[in-house]
């Protein structure tokens, strides 16, 4: 008997890992798939909305995103390459920043403030080159109003929009929008409001979901 | 040609209490290496209250290999060291020296990844710093055990 005791115990470990794995995998997944429906109605669209591409885009790739976030900051690059090389395709972001990075609020209300002078998306861009600077800055304020003139915008107007109320509303609309939808982590990306799992959220995945929403040409339900 | 009977020899008791210590930590490595696992599968981030190290450190691309979670390594590597650490309590010769082998790649892995945190990412999870405090005590344990007995069974 002692001679399979071993055995016995190395398989009950395995077992009992395999099975408590599995069992948090379903539930984790669980929890995503009841709050994300597969074809969720889409946004509430406003003056404030950031897009990339053409508006009669076929193909809309929905971002929820956090400034901070390093995957994000990954896929940023990407994205705006496919946006550029894809025709009928646009992609939409919306702020998403997570209470566990520090500067990611301020870091959505920079860009919402430079998005006040049309100038969102080199902030954004701006955002996520940066973002192992600004990360870990105490004080971010000097390096966003760095950041701003950079791309051209008024300081000064920069410097009381980033603090305003308006802007503030802007960020926590799209937030109370993402967690209306059950975002929780970011990147959360829809594509032609159906979300994408979350293993598929790297450049080659989500072009060939793009793809093949394309070839669907279904066009997105729009406001 | 050897049998079963002959490889197998009697660890010495404090030998086999070391080895027990081993499989106890190689499990407690295994729990959280498959926790961490399994939220990267699911799609899910670890959290480390309010500090962004986990993140920065688990959403980096050293994070993956090949598109597979380090974690997912870890927790096969963990399990390889539970598995050999409970043979070789048992007495089989051959699993104390795989379990010197891969305690051994496990720590200089760590070194690896202790390195990526502190100089290419300048951020720290906690997750990886506890793995990593566990590799030490499961090198420190290996360093420990005493030279192995040739008394047959």
């Amino acid at each position: 008997m002692k001679r399979y005791l071993p055995f016995l115990i190395v398989a009950l470990v395995a077992v009992l890992t395999a099975t408590g794995g599995t069992l948090l995998y379903r539930a984790k997944r669980q929890t995503l798939a009841a709050v994300i429906p597969k074809d969720r109605p889409p946004a509430e669209e406003g003056d404030g909305e950031h897009t990339l591409g053409p508006a009669d885009a076929i193909v809309t790739l929905e971002e929820y995103g956090d400034f901070q976030c390093p995957p994000c900051g990954a896929l940023s690059e990407p994205l705006n390459q496919m946006v550029h090389e894809v025709p009928k395709m646009r992609i939409i972001f919306r702020h998403f920043p997570l209470v566990m990075h520090r500067n990611a609020h301020d870091a959505a209300m920079a860009a919402e403030a430079a998005g006040l002078q049309g100038h969102f998306w080199q902030m954004h861009d701006l955002l996520y080159r940066e973002q192992s600077v600004w990360s870990k800055a105490l004080d971010v304020r000097e390096l966003f109003e760095g950041y701003a003139a950079s791309i051209k915008c008024n300081v000064a107007r920069f410097k009381r929009d980033v603090i305003s109320d308006e802007v503030s509303a802007r960020v926590q609309a799209d937030q109370d929008e993402g967690t209306k939808l059950g975002v929780k982590n970011t990147p959360t990306i829809f594509v032609n409001y159906k979300p994408m799992p979350p293993g598929s959220l790297n450049p080659t995945d989500l072009r060939a979901a793009v793809n093949e929403a394309m070839k669907a040409g279904k066009p997105p339900a729009i406001k | 040609m050897e049998n079963a009977a002959t490889e197998i020899y009697a660890p010495s008791r404090s030998t086999v209490i070391i080895y027990i210590l081993t499989a106890c930590i190689a499990l407690a490595g295994l729990t959280e290496a498959t926790y961490l696992a399994v939220l990267t599968f699911a799609g899910e981030m670890a959290v480390c209250g309010d500090s962004p190290g986990c993140s920065q450190v688990l959403g980096s691309a050293y994070a993956k290999i090949h598109g597979v979670p380090v974690s997912a390594f870890g927790a096969a590597a963990y399990f390889t060291v539970f598995t050999s650490a409970t043979f070789a309590a048992f007495g089989y010769p051959k699993a104390r020296k795989f379990l010197a082998l891969i305690i051994s790649a496990m720590f200089l892995f760590t070194l690896w990844l202790l390195g990526v945190q502190a100089f290419l990412l300048h951020a720290f999870c906690r997750y990886c710093l506890v793995s990593a405090a566990m590799v030490f005590l499961l090198t420190g344990l290996l360093v420990a055990t005493p030279p192995a007995s040739s008394r047959p069974s």
